[in-house]
Parts: C-alpha cells; sequence; structure tokens
C-alpha cells in the first residue's frame, strides 16, 4: 500500500525522535513519525501489581531477547561480554530507563586534542548549551545546581532527597575527601507541566506507573502531536528507498497485520538508536549502495560503543532506602578526567545505587552465593535485605572499528527482517578502567563499613548505551553524517540518535543524546531553504 | 497450544528442592517454600519459566534416581549440592521462581517487616536526609576539565 507524501518522516519515537519531531513542528511541515511499538499503558505498569518484582525477569526485562515481546526484534550479542538491553514502544528507553541526568563533559568534545585518542567531536559543548537547556525545561528535571565537578545545569526542580542511603555514601565520601553530589535525574521532585510529583514507587527502570519519571510519551510527543506531528504504531520500517538521483525516497514498513506499506518522504530522519540505526541502513541496500545507505565510509555500524559498567556492591549495618526510592541518587566525578599515573586514558563517572527490593536482593545473593540454602537462609537474609548500597563506575568506551553492529545472517525479526548482530570486546584501556573503579568502589563501600562485597565487572545486561555506530564527522571518509546530521551520501537523510556519537564520555548519554537532536533540528530549521544543498 | 503441565514427580521434586533452599522457620514464623500456598503460586504464574524449570527438574531427576523426598538426608543434601553446581542456567530459573514467589508470600512479607502491597498508588515516604554533608564538597574549589 502506498500513502500520500510527507514533508518529513522520523523513524522511531524515542528519546532523540520525540525530540526532533517536537522542534521541527513549529516549521508547520507534514511531519509523520513511525514506531514499531504502541504507546504504553501506565496501568500495566509492574509497580501497579504484587508481582511487580517478578515481571523484571520476564515480559518487563530490560533484555529484548528474554522481554520478546511483538514490538522487540531479537539481537544476536552472544559475541559480547556486555548484551543490549533496550525498550522498543513510543518513548523507546525513555520508558526503561533509571532517568539519571547528566551531561556530556565540555573535555568529552576535545578527546583526541586533550588526550590524543580517538576524535573529536565536529561540534563543542557551547554550540550544544542552549538546547540541554531547553530539553532539560522539557523532560523536567530534578537537581541541584552549582556540582564544582559537572557543567553548569540549571534544573526547574528540587533534587530528590538524600533519603536513607544517600547520607551512608556521602559520609563515605567525604571521609575518602572524594567528589559526590546529588543526580540530576528526570525525576519529578515537584508536580511538573502535568506530571505527577515523584512518590518513590522503587522500581523506576522498568516504567513509572505514576508518571514522575520522564519518558518522551509524557513529555515530548503531547506536545508535538498538539503541534500537528503524526504519530503512527506498530509500524516497523524494513528498508530505506532512494530515487534515481540516490535520494531517500520514502521508507518500506509493515504494519501490526504484517501488511507491506510504501510511504513517501521528503525528508527521513532516523531515530532508532546506536543498534536499530546501522541495522536499518545495512537493511537499505541497493545497486546504488550496495554496502548500505549512507555507507560510503563503511563506518556504518563500526565504532559501537557501551560504557562498560563495572558494579560493585556490599551491604552496610544501617537500613538504606531499598525499593522505597529511585534506584540512583548520587554521582562523583572525582575519576572523570584523564590522569595517566592511573594506568589508563581517560576516566568514568560514578553513579551510586540506594538498594534493592526484596526479590531481587534474594536472586541476586543467591546467585552470588552469599545467600546459603537452609536453615540459615532467613537470618543471612535479613542481614542483606534492606541494607544494600552500590557503586557503579561508568567507563568511557574509546571507538575501535572492531566493536560492530553488522547483520546476523540467520536471524530475523517476526517480520523476516534480518537482526542485528554484535561483535564487542572491551578495551585493554577499559579493562584497567573497570578495575581502576572496583578498587575505588571498593574503598568507598569500605569507608561506609559495608561487608559482603560483591562485583559485576562488566554488568552483562548492561548495554544500555548504544553510541557511534554512524558517527558526526567533516570528512566523508570518516564519519557518516556531518556536523548538523546530514547523512554524506543522501542528502534528505538525517540521523539524530546516539548513534552520531564520536565518543562516548563516561556518564549517561540520553541528556546529550536529546540536545544533540534538538542541535540538529534547529540546524536544519536554520537551513531549510537549501537542506539539499 | 497449552503448555505441558509439571507430572506429579516433578512436582513433587520442585517442592522438595524448595524446601530445602527455603526451609520453614519457627524462628521467624515463616513457612518455608514448600508450603502448599507457595508452591501453588509457583505452579500458577510460572509462564514462559516452565520449559527452563522442567529441564531443571529432569536434570535433578537424573541426579536424584529416585523421588528427590525418598533420599535419605546426606544423600538429598549432595544432590541439591550438584544440582546447584551443574545445572546451568535452568537450574538458576527454578532457583529464582521459588525465591520470587516467596518474597511476595503476605506472612513472609509481614516477618521482614514489609507492608502487603504493591507500591503504587500509595508509594513511599523518603526523608530528605543530612544536606549539611555536602559542606565539604562546596568548599572545594571547581575543578571542571577546561576544553582547551
Amino acid at each position: 500500500m502506498k500513502h500520500e507524501p510527507v514533508d518529513v518522516l522520523i523513524i522511531g519515537a524515542g528519546a532523540s525522535g520525540a525530540a526532533v519531531a517536537w522542534s521541527l513542528a513549529d516549521t508547520r511541515m507534514h511531519i509523520l513519525c513511525l514506531d514499531q511499538g504502541d504507546w504504553m499503558k501506565p496501568s500495566e505498569y509492574p509497580s501497579t501489581g504484587r508481582d511487580w518484582e517478578a515481571k523484571f525477569y520476564g515480559e518487563w526485562s530490560t533484555s529484548p531477547n528474554i522481554r520478546a515481546r511483538p514490538e522487540d526484534y531479537p539481537i544476536n550479542d552472544d559475541n559480547s561480554p556486555i548484551k543490549v538491553v533496550n525498550f522498543n514502544g513510543v518513548g523507546g528507553s525513555t520508558v526503561m530507563y533509571t532517568a539519571h541526568w547528566p551531561r556530556l563533559h565540555p573535555s568529552d568534545f576535545k578527546v583526541r586534542t586533550l588526550d590524543g585518542v580517538a576524535d573529536d567531536w565536529p561540534i563543542d559543548y557551547d554550540a550544544l548549551t542552549p538546547f540541554f537547556e531547553e530539553n532539560d525545561r522539557m523532560m523536567g528535571v530534578s537537581g541541584l545546581s552549582g556540582d564544582p565537578r559537572s557543567p553548569l545545569t540549571h534544573p526547574p526542580m528540587p533534587p530528590q532527597p538524600l533519603g536513607l542511603s544517600g547520607p551512608i555514601i556521602g559520609n563515605a565520601m567525604n571521609k575518602l575527601g572524594w567528589h559526590w553530589w546529588p543526580s540530576d535525574t528526570t525525576v519529578a521532585t515537584m508536580d511538573y507541566e502535568g506530571r505527577a510529583r515523584c512518590i518513590n514507587l522503587g522500581h523506576c527502570t522498568p516504567a513509572c506507573a505514576q508518571g514522575a519519571k520522564a519518558s518522551t510519551d509524557i513529555t515530548y510527543w503531547p506536545h508535538a502531536i498538539r503541534a500537528g506531528v503524526e504519530v503512527k504504531t506498530h509500524c516497523r520500517v524494513r528498508e530505506i528507498l532512494t530515487n534515481a538521483d540516490g535520494m531517500a525516497s520514502g521508507v518500506v514498513y509493515y504494519d501490526k497485520d504484517g501488511a507491506e506499506h510504501f510511504q513517501p518522504a521528503e525528508v527521513v530522519i532516523i531515530a532508532c538508536n546506536g543498534v536499530g540505526t546501522p541495522r536499518l541502513l545495512l537493511n537499505s541496500k541497493s545497486a546504488r549502495f550496495p554496502d548500505g545507505l549512507a555507507n560510503s565510509s563503511g563506518l556504518v555500524g563500526k565504532n559501537l560503543m557501551f560504557h562498560p559498567y563495572a558494579q560493585i556492591y556490599g551491604f552496610v549495618q544501617e537500613p538504606t532506602d531499598a525499593n522505597r526510592a529511585p534506584p540512583t541518587c548520587l554521582w562523583s566525578k572525582e575519576f572523570y578526567d584523564t590522569d595517566l599515573s592511573r594506568g589508563f586514558v581517560r576516566g568514568y563517572g560514578i553513579q551510586f545505587g540506594r538498594g534493592a527490593g526484596p526479590v531481587f536482593e534474594a536472586v541476586a545473593s543467591e546467585q552470588k552465593g552469599i545467600l546459603p540454602w537452609g536453615a540459615d537462609h532467613h537470618r543471612v537474609f535479613r542481614r542483606l535485605n534492606g541494607h544494600r548500597i552500590g557503586v557503579s563506575a561508568i567507563c568511557e568506551d574509546l571507538p575501535e572499528e572492531h566493536n560492530r553492529v553488522t547483520l546476523d545472517p540467520v536471524l530475523k525479526d517476526g517480520h523476516g527482517i534480518p537482526a542485528p548482530r554484535i561483535d564487542y570486546t572491551i578495551s585493554e584501556n577499559s579493562r584497567k578502567m573497570m578495575e581502576h573503579g572496583l578498587a575505588r568502589g571498593r574503598e568507598i563501600l569500605e569507608a561506609a563499613g559495608a561487608t559482603d562485597i560483591c562485583t559485576n565487572n562488566p554488568i552483562p545486561w548492561g548495554g544500555w548505551h548504544l553510541l557511534g555506530t554512524a558517527r558526526m564527522g567533516t570528512d566523508p571518509k570518516r564519519s557518516v553524517v556531518n556536523e548538523w546530521g546530514r547523512s554524506h551520501d543522501v542528502k534528505n537523510l538525517f540521523i539524530v540518535d546516539g548513534s552520531v556519537f564520536v565518543t562516548s564520555g563516561g556518564v549517561n548519554p540520553t541528556s546529550t543524546i536529546q540536545a544533540v537532536a534538538l542541535y540538529i533540528a534547529d540546524q536544519m530549521k536554520q537551513r531549510l531553504a537549501n537542506l539539499f544543498d | 497450544m497449552s503448555e505441558p503441565a509439571l507430572t506429579q514427580r516433578q512436582r513433587d521434586d520442585l517442592c522438595t528442592i524448595a524446601g530445602m533452599i527455603i526451609p520453614a522457620s519457627d524462628e521467624y514464623k515463616v513457612p518455608g517454600a514448600d508450603d502448599a500456598a507457595i508452591q501453588a503460586d509457583i505452579l500458577k504464574t510460572l509462564g514462559r519459566d516452565r520449559a527452563p524449570v522442567i529441564a531443571a527438574l529432569d536434570h535433578l531427576a537424573r541426579l536424584a534416581g529416585k523421588p528427590l523426598g525418598d533420599l535419605d538426608s546426606a544423600r538429598r543434601d549432595a544432590v541439591a549440592n550438584e544440582f546447584r553446581a551443574t545445572g546451568g542456567a535452568p537450574a538458576a530459573t527454578l532457583v529464582r521462581v521459588v525465591l520470587q514467589c516467596y518474597y511476595r508470600d503476605d506472612r513472609v512479607l509481614r516477618s521482614l517487616g514489609l507492608e502487603l502491597r504493591a507500591p503504587f498508588p500509595q508509594g513511599y515516604v523518603l526523608e530528605q536526609g543530612d544536606w549539611s554533608l555536602l559542606d565539604p564538597v562546596r568548599a572545594r574549589s571547581p575543578s571542571l576539565r577546561r576544553a582547551q
């Protein structure tokens, strides 16, 4: 079935797709967004039921391979120590994330200049500053301005309370003389733009039933739709087609019933994340683009960056917040910047964890061998449950071409579209960084009086941050899109998600992904008269 | 197509191994995971875990050679240890299923001092904590690395 052409077609309704749709809406162009998932139903979110923790191991798993909803596509990540986690639906992975909201630092955009590794970005922090600010207002950020080791932010809401866990961690960090600060988060600490304030459901990651955690289905999309943007759900795009001029002509997609459609468009914007975007480009082969669309550089799918997480946790005597608070509350940038005496280049942010619920605690502690079977189970469980604090080093992953997304020769999704395959190894530099993070984390836990210390190195299902697979740059031989997100090869094709990252920084990237998306949208608006020149 | 049900032997072994993982305790006034209500919850909610749990129980049956409950205590412990060591992902799933049903049982949650409800819509109260702890951090000079 062929449809009437639209001016702008956005593929993916997640973090970046929603932001770019909202920004472009004021052009009054006909904008359509296709998403393979559906609108979310908060009444079905896990925290509404007594089995809230069990759902995390099945239909609300962070892993699409475990979750296996019809909206998900499988990913062959057997050849990676870090497994991909994501969410597919309107809102994308903002539906299922911890809402931790740091920004990349100004120095993260100049890695080659400062440290002689990887590449500089073609844009700098200052270019993104107004879009960081705009995005913080739109997503609704809580935090405390004035962090001496982070870029200056102006969160519109006060920070989350420190609770019980925050002071335990803060005291430990003060003993060590190390930096810590309340995290910026997209958890609303007061009623904000139609969202109710956080009531500490605790189970934030697999979606917030209260609507206090910002996901783009409840932040950007209502505004974009009111401004005229159209969203079609259960539309899985198979490929982008091109015309005789080598321009994108539209996309082929399957609807919920499996019927094939062609949607023509003047401009195509891809917002499918660092795995979904290269998958789509590589699936869009043609005689003119035999190696996949926008891939004359050969870099589509290469330079995948995850952020290896080195996690260490332990159990203190005092009660912690457990599952009765958002899971993250504090960060540290003590080891963020390069210090070559540590044995590695670049650095990592630290994200502290408040605790866990009883089922998670029982399952994790049994697997680690610290919760016994038999008569002593009850005594030990009471010592562990509600006493956990955690430290996670988010290590900057440098781009390496052998870390990549390709098409699996066998695995396909429910519509028969080739699925992505991940080949990824943790670099020696990252390994050293992770070991450093674990050693410092142990010092923090010991300063807090924690015992029964356990590690996850890396967190195996920790591939949240999917970056670098369609990198941004001024040289068409060394990048996939230019400095304002347009494909070097196809002049009406744009990429706005984390694929365009040149380097990864050492922080959660969603704030920066959305700032980049807003920046690209702004660049497009400024160039509407000659967008394809 | 309906999911295959567990056989009576598999149910018996599941009950026995669950009771070995978490036995009843008079001290804490909690049932064991072999309690009838908890076993019923496990069987009712197996869902997508059914296949790996059956695989785990098949493995357990091979190790035991006869119903687990019919073994003497020492042999039963030896089989359980071997099951734990060699059972792989299916055994881990079985243990997780037992734990996730046990730690939502009203009697168990009550013993732990936890409320018998879903988190939403009541939520929880989070105290502010001592914000003066940040004073030493504020007292230090800003040290954001410059970009050039």
